[in-house]
């Protein structure tokens, strides 16, 4: 290659060189656009299950009130026992 | 997610319009006598190494960092910068082996720049490996930093391989010897090229990293997210 006359034809190298570093960047480009979005999805739908999940908790709140009622009915608070009954 | 900052969006078209400019100045640089066209990849070569090395030993530089203020900030930072530079050093690579088919007539060969280089790439690619195998932050983020901070001496080892062993690979910043193999100069044409490949990967590598920063902060929110649910 060096002792030779005329400058080779090497532009097929040149084009695939530029094309796989603009490929290899458009690449990266769409990574992070992907898992950005991917990302943000995810975090709307666990920002969704963490706001539905109060009411559950509302929802259990009335019967723990009902089993102390159950448990207490003469009105004491206190949990009904043999000894509360007899009396 | 929050809005992209104004100075964020300015970066994105600059990186765009830089990369389009320093394109189309290595394609009108003069052509190489010796090997022709595919010279012009050089441009590219060595416009990505530049800053696929500093971004190694930047991520080097975060890992001090987090390792002396425990700031989960300082990781993400670390990790931005490792794959920006992970992906950059992989298309100087690629460059590389079709620059080497025509001119040394191999796609490769186990020259010391062409070794170092590939052990380098190896690494960091072990790097995203075994951050994807530990699941407790802190203890990821500790041995990302361990890892990343011995992983970036071989960032100046590959810099420096051409200068301290016999090679076929050209020194192109600060040879000392002009009689050396594979050495050449530039016109000055050529030298805008050169020059302006070099900016031009910089300001994409900046808006990369900043891109890269701002998936950091998303996935951070993700995994608390799913951390308050499942306790």
């Amino acid at each position: 290659m060096f002792f030779q006359e005329s400058t080779p034809d090497t532009s097929g190298y040149m084009i695939a060189g530029y094309t796989v570093a603009f490929i290899v960047m458009a690449l990266y480009v769409a990574s992070i656009y992907v898992r950005s979005r991917n990302l943000q999805q995810d975090k709307a739908l666990l920002e969704d299950i963490q706001e539905t999940a109060p009411p559950v908790q509302m929802a259990a709140k009335p019967e723990t009130r009902k089993r102390a009622s159950n448990s207490a009915p003469n009105g004491t608070g206190k949990p009904v026992t043999k000894k509360s009954r007899k009396k | 997610m929050q809005p992209k900052p104004f100075a964020l969006r300015i970066f994105d078209i600059a990186a765009i319009l830089v990369l389009g400019i320093a394109t189309y100045l290595a394609l009108t640089a003069p052509t190489e006598r010796v090997m022709g066209e595919v010279q012009k990849v050089f441009y590219f070569h060595v416009g990505t190494a530049w800053t696929a090395l500093l971004g190694f030993i930047l991520g080097g530089v975060f890992s001090v960092i987090y390792l002396i203020t425990k700031n989960l900030k300082w990781d993400k930072f670390q990790v931005a910068a490792i794959e920006v530079s992970l992906v950059f050093f992989l298309i100087t690579i690629v460059l590389g082996s079709i620059w080497a088919r025509p001119a040394w007539n191999t796609w490769w060969t186990w020259d010391p720049r062409l070794t170092t280089a590939a052990i380098t790439e190896l690494i960091y690619i072990a790097y995203f490996m075994l951050r994807q195998g530990i699941d407790d932050p802190d203890r990821r983020a500790r041995f990302g930093a361990v890892y990343a901070l011995v992983g970036a001496l071989s960032a100046p080892i590959t810099f420096f391989a051409i200068r301290l062993f016999r090679t076929i690979h050209p020194v192109v910043i600060g040879g000392t010897n002009p009689e050396a193999d594979g050495g050449f100069s530039m016109t000055s044409d050529m030298l805008t090229a050169f020059f302006f490949a070099l900016f031009a990967f910089s300001i994409i590598f900046i808006d990369l990293f900043w891109n890269r920063i701002r998936l950091g902060d998303l996935q951070e929110k993700v995994e608390q997210l799913k951390l308050k649910i499942s306790m």
